[in-house]
C-alpha cells in the first residue's frame, strides 16, 4: 500500500564504496542473472542482438571524473547506482495502485507486478533512476535488495545476501542493517563519512556512499626517511669506489 | 491493504554442478545452478582458490554465451569464395575425413606444411603435444600476439613472470607498482587483492597512460607516455644505485651480480662469465680469500685477503665492483659493475627522462625513495624458520614489502623484453623477488632460467618431433633456422629475428604464409583464434590476404584453411572447413600444471571442467574432435601397441591416462592407482570423480617453511621436486647479467659455431645485451615521429573479452560501440569536441572514428576499448547493429610489419628478441571529420 | 522530460473539458443560462467527450491499461489515484443534469436541484484540474513542475480553454442573430472573462518562465556525493536505456525559446485579437470564434508540449547534466 509504512527499526540497504569500486559491472551483470531467472523476473531484453538494444537492468555502473585540483591529478571515479530503499521515497506514495511499497518490517522498497498498472510514475518520482520500466511485461521493475536471497532458508547462510554483493571481485558493496548504529555497515559508514546522495530532495536514502579517500602522493607512512636519511652525494664519492668496501656475506 | 506474500525461500534450481569458468582466462571456480536442465544460475565457487567465490560481469554473462544465437551448430564445407560466408552444412563423418585426407596427404609429404596454431586455448598441454606427434614444427599458442615479452623476460632472468607465473604478495605488500595493467589474465584475483590492499592501507601506484579501472583507484597514477616506462625505470635504478639503496646481500645471494665478466673485447670469451678449470663461475671474494684461492690473481683494488672464488661457493664475501686480474691475465668485472656503470649514466638521469616519460624528476625522485624507505625502512620479518639450499638454517624470513606488477603496457611494445628485465632488475636491488611482501612466484615457478626444454628440431623415423614445438632456445645452437641461417617456422619464432620467440609469432602467420616467405604452407589449422579480425594486425589487409589467389595456378595462396570455432567470429568466414566446438559448459576441459597454471602463490592447483548440460547440436569438445583427427592419421600417440585408437574415450581419457613421462600426466591431483599421489604417480581411474567431489579443482598448500626464497628454499625446493615441478633441490640463481644473451651477441660478432647472416648481425648485436636497455620503440624513424606524434593504445574492458562478448545479449548492452578517448587539451588542439568525428590515421591507414574526453589521459595518448568494433554480419549481430555501423579497432592501423630495414628484410612489427607483437607502438594522427563523410575503414 | 503524445492529450482536452462543464456548471448555479435544451445539451455533450477523450488518452499511455481500476485505491497519498476517483466522480452532476433536463415527465424542471448539481459540477471540475496539475507539480525531482505556477497555470488554461469553445457554440447558434452585437454569441462579460484569463495565463507563463530559467536546481557532485568538479565520463550503456528514453529528453534550448513565442502568440495572442475583431465586426464572428478557439488549442498544445520538452529530471545528473 501506497501510504508508507511507520518507519522500522531494520533499515536494509547498501553500502558502496566508491574508493575501491573498479567499475568493473560484475555486480550490475550478476543482479540482471540473479533476478533474470528469479521471482522479479525476467528482466526483458529488447532487441537483443539488433540496432538498438535496450533491456532491464537493477543496477548500473557509471564513471566520472573530477578534474585535477590543486595538486591532485584528474581522478576517474566509478559509480554503482541502484535503487537506495529510501525512507521517504516519493516513488511509493505517488502510486495511483498501491504496487510501489515499502516493506513495513526491513524498508525494502518493491513493486508489485501484479497490481502495477504500468503509469510509470514511480519512475519520475525517483530522482535517482532506480526505477525501469518493461515494455514487454507493461510493469515497473526495481532492484529487490534481493529480497528472495537474503531471508532464502533452503540458502546456505553464506549465500543470503544479495547477488550484487556476492559478486563484487573488489568487496566495494556490503550489505546490512543501517538501522542498526552498531552493525558493520553503519560502522563503515560512521567510519569513512558515508554520505547520502542528493540529500535536498529529502528522500533519506538508506544506501549509503563511501567518498573516494583522498589520493596520496607519498608512502603509507607520510614523507620517505630513506631519502634523507641515506642521502648520499655522489659527486662526492663516485658509488662504485664507495662499493669496493661493503663487507658482503653470501 | 496488505503486503503481498513473497516466496522468499525458493530454491535456486533443482541441482547444482561445479565446474570450471571459461568466459576469460583466468578460470575461477563457478557453481552452476540448473533448472529443469537449463542453465538458471551461475555463481562465484566460495571454496575455489581463484575466485574465492567472487564473479566477474563476464562469468555471470556465460549463460547468455551458453545460450547465444551465435553458437555453431554443425559442421561447415565452403561452398561459395572464400570469405563470402557461403558454407554447407556437412556431417562430422565428411568433415573428420576431409580433415583426415588434407593432413595425412601432408604429413606424408611435409609435415611442416601444416601450420598448427590456438588462441584462447588453455589445451596447449594437448595441442603442443599433438603438433609433436604430427610432427610439423609450426605450432604455436596465442602467447606471441599476447604477453611473450613479459614470459620470455621473466623466464630468461628469474624462472618466472610477472604473467601468470607470480604474483605480488596481497596481505603483506606495503606499496604496490602497477605498470600498465588494464585488467590482466588475474581478473579476480587481481581486484580481491587491490581489496586487500584497500583494507591495509598499503599504497597502491599506477605506471599508466590512462586512469581507469585498476589505475582510478590507486593512490596516485602517474600518466606516463605510452614505450618509455624503460626511461623512467631506469632513473628510478639510478636514484636506488646514487643513495646505496641497495640490498646487497640479497644481490650476491640470489642473483648473479658478483659473477666475474670477462672483459675481453673482440674476443670469443668477451662478456662471458670468468670460469674455472671445472667450468665453475668465478667471484672475486674477501674472507676465506687466502685460505684456499682457486687462483691468485691482481687487483688494484683489493690490496687486503682477497681472490677468486667459485661464485657459487657460501660463507664468502664477494665484491660487487672493481676490475679484476684473472691468473691467464684476462680482466675482468663483477657483473655488478657493468650494471651499475650503465645505469648511473646520464641517459637514465631523472632529470634526462623527464621529458620522454612525461613525468618530472622530482616525482621520480620521490617515488625512488618511497620504495626505498618501504623496502628498507619497512622491512618485514617473518618468524617462520627455513632452510636455504645450501642448507644453513634461518630462524625468520626477511621481507621486502614492495611489490611490481606490469602487463602488456610494458610487453606489447617492442623495446618490452628489455624493460620487463629492467623492472626485473630493480625488483633485485630492492631485493624484492619472493620474499614476504614481494613479488612471489606461483609453483611450479621458478624453474631454471631458462627452463630446460628446447623447442623440438628434427623428425624421428616415426615422423613425430624430436620434442615439443615450443621450448627455450639456451644458445645459437637451438635455433630453427637453415644452414643459410633462414628461419625455418612460418612464424620465423627461434630465428635470428626473433631469437627468443618461446610463444611462437601467430600474428606473422598468415601474412609470411601468403608471401612465401620462408616457406608455404598447405592447410592453415586454427583453433579459437580470431585471425580475421581482432587478434590481426592490419586487419584488412589480413582479410585480403586471406582470400589471395596465386594468379598462375589460382590457387588460394593458403590452400586450406581449416578453423574449430564454438561460435560464428569473423575468422569461420575465412575456413574451408569449419569444426564446431562445444561452449564451455558442455566439454571436458583440463587447467594443467604442465601448460598455463592456476596457481597462487601459497599453492599449486589445477583444475577441470566438466560437462553440466549435453549440447543441443551437432558439435563435438575440439579435443575430442584432436585425438580423433590424430587417431585418423595414426599418430603415434593416439594408437595403442596393438594399433588400436588409445583414447576412443576422447579427451576425458586422455587427461586421466596420458603421460608425458612414466607418473606425470596432465592433472596433479589425486594420482596412483589407489588415488593417494600427489604431482606424480600411475593413473587413477577414478581421478576425475575425485575433483568433481571436489569442486573440479585440485590444490596443494606450500608448506609454510617454503612459501618464500623459493628459488633458494631447500624446505620449497624439495616440496617441489616431489610434486615433479623442478628436476633438483639445486639454487636457481637470478640473473641481473645474462650471459645467454651475451652469448647471442658473439655469435653476431663472428665467434661460434652457429652465427646469423651477415644481414642479421648488426640487429641481433644491438638487441642481445646482456643488461636492461631502454630504446626507441622501432615504430617511428624520425619522419614518422613528426607525422605520427600521438600514440595511439587500446585497453580491455573489464565486461568484454576480446571478440566473444558482443554477443552477449547483457555484455554488448553496457557496450555496444566505442569510442577514441583523448585528454582535453589535445582535443581543444586538435578543434574536437565530445563526440565530434575525427580521421584517425597511421602509417598503415585511415579510421573514421567518435571522440570522447577524458582527464585521466595522458595528453600525447589516446586510447579506446579493445575488440568492441565487429565486422557486418559476424556474431550473428543484426546488420545494423552499433558493433559494425559504430564500433571500430585499431588494429586496421597497426602494420604487421615494420618498415623494410637497411638490409631489404621486412621485420615482424615485433620485439627484436621475442617476436612480441608491437600493438602499443602505434603513432597516428589525428585530424577532425566533417560530419558530411561517410564511416569507411579504408585501411 | 519525454514529451508522450498520450500525456499532452490528456492534459489538454480533459483540461479544455473541464473548462467548458465549469463554464457550464456555472452557468446553471447562476441560473443565467442555459434555457433552451440544445443550450444544454451542446456544452454538456463536448464537454463530456473532450474529457472522455483525455482520460482515454491517458488510458492509452498504461501498460497494464485492464487494471487501470486499481488506480482508485491510493487517493490517501496519490494525486494520480485522486485524480482518476475526481474524474470520475465529476461525471455524476453531468448524468444527473442531463437526467433532470432530458427526462422532463421524470425528473421534471427543478430549478434548484439543477443549481445545486451545477455548483457541484463547478467543485469537481476545479477539483478534477487541480489534481491533474498535483501530478505533475508534486514531483520534487523535476524542478519546473514542482513549483507554485503549475497548478494555477493549469486551472487558468483550462477555464481559457473552455471558455474558447464556449465562444465558439454560441457564435455558432446566434450564426444569424438578428442585431450585430448578438451575433458576438457571448455577452461582454464573458467576453471580457476570456481576454482577462489570456491576460493572467500570459503572465503566469512569463513569470513561470523567468523562474525556470533562472534559479539552479541540484548539481551532479551532489548527485554523486563527489566533491570538486565533477563530469560524467561514461554512461553504463552506450545504447539507450528506459531512464534516458523517458527522463533523458530536454528540447535544446534555441528550439525551445522559438517554441515559447509560438505557443504565446497562438495560445494568448491571437484568439484575444479574434474577441477584439468580432467586436469591432460582429458578422465575422461565426468565423472568427473557430478560428480563436482552433488556434487557441493549437498554442495550449504546444505550451503542454514545453512544459514536457523543457522540464530536466533530476536523473539527468547522472547522464552528463552539471544541474537539474
Ligand atoms: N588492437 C589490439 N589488438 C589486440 C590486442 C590489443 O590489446 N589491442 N590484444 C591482443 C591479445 S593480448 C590477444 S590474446 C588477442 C586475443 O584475440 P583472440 O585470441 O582471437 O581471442 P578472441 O578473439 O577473444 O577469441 C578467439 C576466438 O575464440 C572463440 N571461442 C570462444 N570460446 C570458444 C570455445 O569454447 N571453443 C572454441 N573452439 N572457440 C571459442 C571465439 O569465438 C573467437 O572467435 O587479441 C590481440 N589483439
Ligand atoms: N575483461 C577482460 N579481461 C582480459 C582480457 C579481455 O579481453 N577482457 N584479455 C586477457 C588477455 S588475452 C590478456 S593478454 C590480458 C591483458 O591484460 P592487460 O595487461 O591489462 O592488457 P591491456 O588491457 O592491453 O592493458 C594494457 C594497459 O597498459 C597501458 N599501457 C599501454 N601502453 C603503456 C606503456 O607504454 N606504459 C605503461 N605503463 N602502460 C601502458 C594501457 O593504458 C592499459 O591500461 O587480459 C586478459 N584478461
Ligand atoms: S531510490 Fe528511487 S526507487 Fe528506490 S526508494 Fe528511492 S526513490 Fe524509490
Ligand atoms: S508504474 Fe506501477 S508501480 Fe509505478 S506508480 Fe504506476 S502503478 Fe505504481
Ligand atoms: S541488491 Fe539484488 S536486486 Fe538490488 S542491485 Fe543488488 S543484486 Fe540487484
Ligand atoms: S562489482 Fe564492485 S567493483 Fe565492480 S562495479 Fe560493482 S561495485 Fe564496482
Ligand atoms: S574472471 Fe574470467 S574466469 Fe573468472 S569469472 Fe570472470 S570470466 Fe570467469
Ligand atoms: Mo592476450
Amino acid at each position: 500500500m501506497t501510504s508508507l509504512p511507520a518507519p522500522s527499526a531494520t533499515k536494509l540497504g547498501l553500502v558502496i564504496d566508491l574508493d575501491t569500486c573498479v567499475g568493473c559491472h560484475a555486480c550490475a551483470v550478476a543482479c540482471k542473472e540473479w533476478n533474470d531467472g528469479g521471482d522479479f523476473g525476467p528482466l526483458p531484453d529488447t532487441d537483443a542482438y539488433g540496432k538498438h538494444p535496450i533491456g532491464v537492468w537493477f543496477n548500473r555502473i557509471h564513471s566520472f571524473e573530477v578534474q585535477a585540483q590543486d595538486s591532485q591529478p584528474a581522478m576517474t571515479v566509478n559509480f554503482p547506482r541502484s535503487c537506495l530503499h529510501c525512507e521517504t521515497p516519493d516513488c511509493v506514495t505517488v502510486c495511483p495502485t498501491g504496487a510501489s511499497y515499502k516493506r513495513a518490517e526491513d524498508g525494502i522498497v518493491l513493486v508489485d507486478a501484479d497490481k502495477c498498472i504500468g503509469c510509470k510514475l514511480c519512475s519520475w518520482a525517483c530522482p535517482y533512476g532506480a526505477r525501469e520500466y518493461s515494455e514487454q511485461r507493461g510493469v515497473m521493475q526495481k532492484c529487490t535488495l534481493c529480497v528472495d536471497r537474503i531471508y532464502n532458508e533452503s540458502f546456505d547462510p553464506v549465500d543470503r545476501q544479495p547477488a550484487c554483493v556476492m559478486a563484487c571481485p573488489t568487496r566495494a558493496r556490503h550489505f546490512g542493517d543501517l538501522g542498526d548504529p552498531d552493525s558493520a555497515v553503519s560502522q563503515l559508514v560512521a567510519a569513512r563519512g558515508g554520505v547520502d546522495l542528493l540529500p535536498e530532495l529529502g528522500y533519506r536514502p538508506v544506501n549509503k556512499y563511501l567518498p573516494p579517500r583522498p589520493r596520496r602522493a607519498g608512502t603509507p607512512c607520510g614523507t620517505p626517511k630513506a631519502a634523507s636519511a641515506e642521502a648520499v652525494d655522489p659527486a662526492a664519492l663516485s658509488p662504485l669506489l664507495r662499493w669496493v668496501d661493503k663487507l658482503l656475506s653470501r | 491493504m496488505k503486503e503481498p506474500r513473497l516466496k522468499l525461500h525458493e530454491p535456486v534450481g533443482d541441482s547444482v554442478k561445479t565446474t570450471t569458468c571459461y568466459m576469460c582466462a583466468c578460470r575461477c571456480g563457478i557453481k552452476v545452478h540448473l533448472k529443469n536442465g537449463q542453465v538458471r544460475y551461475i555463481q562465484g565457487n566460495p571454496d575455489h582458490p581463484v575466485n574465492r567465490g567472487v564473479i566477474c560481469a563476464k562469468g555471470s554473462a556465460g549463460i547468455m554465451q551458453h545460450y547465444s544465437p551465435a553458437r555453431l551448430t554443425k559442421p561447415l564445407l565452403r561452398v561459395g569464395e572464400r570469405g563470402s560466408g557461403e558454407f554447407r552444412e556437412i556431417e562430422w563423418e565428411e568433415a573428420l575425413a576431409l580433415a583426415t585426407r588434407w593432413l595425412s596427404d601432408i604429413r606424408a609429404r611435409n609435415p611442416d606444411e601444416l601450420a598448427f596454431f590456438t588462441g584462447r586455448d588453455q589445451s596447449q598441454a594437448l595441442t603442443g603435444w599433438w603438433a609433436q606427434q604430427y610432427g610439423t614444427i609450426n605450432y604455436a599458442a596465442h602467447g606471441g600476439f599476447c604477453s611473450v615479452n613479459m614470459a620470455a623476460a621473466g623466464m630468461y632472468t628469474l624462472g618466472g613472470s610477472f604473467w601468470e607465473f607470480g604474483e605480488p604478495d596481497w596481505d603483506r605488500t606495503r606499496y604496490l607498482m602497477m605498470f600498465g595493467v588494464a585488467e590482466d589474465h588475474d581478473s579476480n584475483p587481481i581486484k580481491l587483492g587491490l581489496a586487500k590492499l584497500k583494507a591495509s592501507g598499503a599504497k597502491v601506484l599506477a605506471i599508466n597512460p590512462v586512469r581507469t579501472g585498476y589505475a582510478a583507484i590507486a593512490d596516485e597514477w602517474l600518466g606516463i607516455r605510452p614505450g618509455s616506462d624503460g626511461l623512467f625505470v631506469g632513473a628510478l635504478i639510478q636514484e636506488m644505485l646514487i643513495h646505496d639503496w641497495v640490498d646487497f646481500d640479497y644481490l650476491i645471494r640470489y642473483t648473479n651480480a658478483h659473477y666475474l665478466i670477462v672483459q675481453n673485447p673482440g674476443a670469443a670469451d668477451d662478456g662471458l662469465f670468468a670460469r674455472d678449470g671445472e667450468g665453475n663461475v668465478l667471484c672475486w671474494s674477501r674472507g676465506a680469500a687466502v685460505s684456499d684461492p682457486v687462483a691468485t690473481g691482481t687487483s688494484p683494488l683489493a690490496k687486503e685477503d682477497a681472490g677468486l672464488m667459485r661464485a657459487d661457493a657460501i660463507d664468502i664475501s664477494p665484491l660487487v665492483v672493481g676490475r679484476y686480474t684473472l691468473p691467464d691475465g684476462r680482466t675482468a668485472v663483477p657483473a655488478f659493475q657493468l650494471f651499475a656503470e650503465r645505469f648511473l649514466d646520464a641517459r637514465y638521469r631523472a632529470d634526462t627522462v623527464a621529458k620522454e616519460t612525461g613525468i618530472d624528476a622530482a616525482t621520480i625522485r620521490r617515488i625512488a625513495a618511497e620504495i626505498a624507505d618501504v623496502a628498507f625502512r619497512q622491512e618485514i620479518r617473518l618468524p617462520v624458520r627455513w632452510t636455504d639450499a645450501w642448507g644453513r638454517e634461518h630462524a625468520e624470513m626477511i621481507g621486502r614489502p614492495i611489490s611490481l606488477h606490469a602487463m602488456r603496457g610494458i610487453a606489447a611494445h617492442s623495446n618490452g623484453f628489455h624493460t620487463c628485465r629492467m623492472l626485473h632488475t630493480l625488483q633485485m636491488l630492492l631485493g624484492a623477488i619472493d620474499t614476504p611482501g614481494s613479488f612471489r612466484y606461483q609453483p611450479p615457478y621458478p624453474k631454471g632460467v631458462p627452463p630446460a626444454n628446447r623447442p623440438g628440431k628434427f623428425r624421428k623415423p616415426d615422423g613425430t618431433l624430436d620434442a615439443g614445438p615450443l621450448g627455450y632456445v639456451h644458445g645459437p645452437e637451438d635455433l630453427l633456422v637453415d644452414s643459410a641461417g633462414k628461419p625455418r617456422r612460418i612464424d620465423k619464432a627461434f630465428s635470428w629475428e626473433h631469437p627468443l620467440a618461446v610463444h611462437g609469432m601467430l600474428q606473422s602467420v598468415i601474412a609470411n604464409a601468403v608471401a612465401g616467405d620462408p616457406t608455404r604452407i598447405d592447410t592453415l589449422f586454427l583453433f579459437m583464434a580470431n585471425m580475421g579480425w581482432n587478434s590481426a594486425m592490419n586487419t584488412q589487409g589480413t582479410r585480403r590476404m586471406l582470400c589471395e589467389r596465386d594468379p598462375i595456378s589460382n590457387e588460394y595462396r593458403i590452400p586450406h584453411i581449416i578453423y574449430a570455432d564454438a561460435y560464428a567470429s569473423e575468422m569461420v568466414e575465412f575456413a574451408d572447413l569449419v569444426l564446431p566446438d562445444t561452449t564451455y559448459l558442455e566439454r571436458h576441459d583440463c587447467i594443467s600444471l604442465l601448460d598455463r597454471p592456476i596457481s597462487d602463490a601459497d599453492c599449486a592447483s589445477d583444475a577441470i571442467r566438466q560437462p553440466v548440460c549435453a549440447p543441443d547440436r551437432d558439435v563435438r569438445p575440439f579435443q575430442d574432435v584432436l585425438l580423433d583427427i590424430g587417431t585418423r592419421l595414426g599418430l603415434p600417440g593416439c594408437l595403442r601397441e596393438d594399433g588400436g585408437p588409445r583414447y576412443p574415450r576422447g579427451y576425458a581419457q586422455y587427461m586421466v591416462e596420458h603421460e608425458r613421462a612414466p607418473g606425470v600426466g596432465l592433472l596433479a591431483g589425486w594420482r596412483g592407482r589407489d588415488g593417494q599421489r600427489e604431482g606424480t604417480g600411475e593413473p587413477n581411474p577414478a581421478q576425475l570423480d575425485r575433483y568433481i567431489e571436489h569442486g573440479c579443482y585440485w590444490h596443494a598448500a606450500v608448506p609454510e617453511s617454503a612459501r618464500f626464497y623459493k628459488m633458494a628454499n631447500r624446505n620449497y625446493l624439495e616440496w617441489a621436486r616431489g610434486l615433479g615441478f623442478v628436476g633438483s633441490t639445486a639454487p636457481i640463481v637470478i640473473e641481473l647479467y645474462s650471459e645467454r644473451l651475451q652469448r647471442f651477441r658473439l655469435a653476431a660478432q663472428g665467434h661460434g659455431a652457429v652465427q646469423p647472416p651477415d644481414s642479421e648481425r648488426e640487429r641481433v648485436a644491438r638487441f642481445f645485451d646482456p643488461l636492461p636497455f631502454w630504446y626507441r620503440d622501432l615504430q617511428d624513424d624520425d619522419s614518422d615521429a613528426q607525422r605520427y606524434p600521438i600514440a595511439a593504445i587500446t585497453q580491455r574492458p573489464m565486461f568484454m573479452y576480446h571478440a566473444w562478448g558482443s554477443q552477449n545479449a547483457w555484455l554488448r548492452q553496457i557496450a555496444a560501440r566505442n569510442f577514441l578517448y583523448l585528454h582535453p587539451d589535445t582535443a581543444a588542439a586538435l578543434g574536437l569536441a565530445d563526440d565530434d568525428m575525427a580521421w584517425l590515421e597511421s602509417s598503415n591507414g585511415r579510421i573514421r572514428v567518435p571522440v570522447r574526453l577524458h582527464s585521466g589521459t595522458e595528453p600525447g595518448t589516446v586510447w579506446t576499448w579493445n575488440a568492441i568494433g565487429k565486422a557486418k554480419g559476424a556474431w550473428k549481430l543484426a546488420p545494423d547493429a552499433p558493433e559494425s555501423q559504430k564500433g571500430f579497432l585499431l588494429n586496421p592501423l597497426i602494420s604487421e610489419f615494420l618498415k623494410r630495414s637497411g638490409n631489404g628484410d621486412r621485420y615482424a612489427n615485433a620485439d627484436p628478441v621475442t617476436g612480441q607483437a608491437a600493438w602499443f607502438d602505434l603513432r597516428v594522427r589525428i585530424e577532425k571529420a566533417d560530419d558530411g563523410e561517410n564511416q569507411e575503414h579504408d585501411a | 522530460m519525454h514529451p508522450a503524445l498520450s500525456v499532452i492529450f490528456f492534459t489538454t482536452l480533459s483540461g479544455a473539458g473541464y473548462g467548458l462543464l465549469f463554464l457550464f456548471g456555472v452557468g446553471i448555479a447562476s441560473g443565467l443560462w442555459p434555457q433552451l435544451p440544445y443550450e444544454v445539451i451542446m456544452p454538456m455533450t463536448i464537454g463530456f467527450c473532450l474529457v472522455s477523450l483525455g482520460l482515454t488518452a491517458s488510458l492509452s499511455h498504461l501498460g497494464q491499461a485492464q487494471r487501470a481500476w486499481r488506480a482508485f485505491s491510493q487517493w490517501r497519498t496519490s494525486w494520480l489515484s485522486r485524480e482518476g476517483v475526481a474524474s470520475v466522480v465529476s461525471f455524476l452532476p453531468v448524468f444527473a443534469l442531463a437526467w433532470l433536463y432530458f427526462t422532463p415527465q421524470i425528473g421534471g424542471r427543478s430549478p434548484l436541484a439543477q443549481r445545486v448539481l451545477g455548483a457541484l459540477l463547478v467543485l469537481c471540475c476545479v477539483v478534477t484540474v487541480y489534481c491533474t496539475a498535483r501530478i505533475y507539480s508534486s514531483l520534487k525531482t523535476i524542478r519546473a513542475w514542482h513549483n507554485v505556477f503549475v497548478a494555477p497555470g493549469y486551472l487558468l488554461l483550462a477555464v481559457y480553454s473552455g471558455g474558447l469553445w464556449l465562444w465558439a457554440l454560441a457564435a455558432w447558434y446566434y450564426r444569424n442573430a438578428a442585431s450585430g452585437l448578438d451575433r458576438l454569441g457571448l455577452p461582454p462579460l464573458l467576453l471580457g472573462a476570456i481576454l482577462l484569463a489570456a491576460l493572467l495565463a500570459t503572465v503566469l507563463k512569463l513569470a513561470y518562465w523567468r523562474m525556470v530559467d533562472h534559479d539552479q536546481g541540484p548539481s551532479v557532485a551532489s548527485a554523486t556525493g563527489l566533491t570538486g568538479e565533477v563530469r560524467a565520463f561514461e554512461a553504463p550503456h552506450t545504447e539507450e536505456n528506459y531512464i534516458t528514453r523517458e527522463m533523458g529528453f530536454v528540447v535544446a534550448r534555441r528550439h525551445a525559446g522559438r517554441l515559447r513565442i509560438v505557443a504565446m502568440v497562438a495560445a494568448f495572442l491571437l484568439p484575444p485579437t479574434c474577441i477584439v475583431l468580432a467586436v469591432l465586426f460582429p458578422a465575422l464572428t461565426w468565423l472568427l470564434a473557430p478560428l480563436a478557439l482552433l488556434v487557441g488549442s493549437l498554442g495550449i498544445f504546444v505550451e503542454r508540449w514545453l512544459f514536457f520538452a523543457e522540464a530536466r529530471h533530476v536523473v539527468t545528473l547522472y547522464y552528463g547534466a552539471q544541474r537539474a
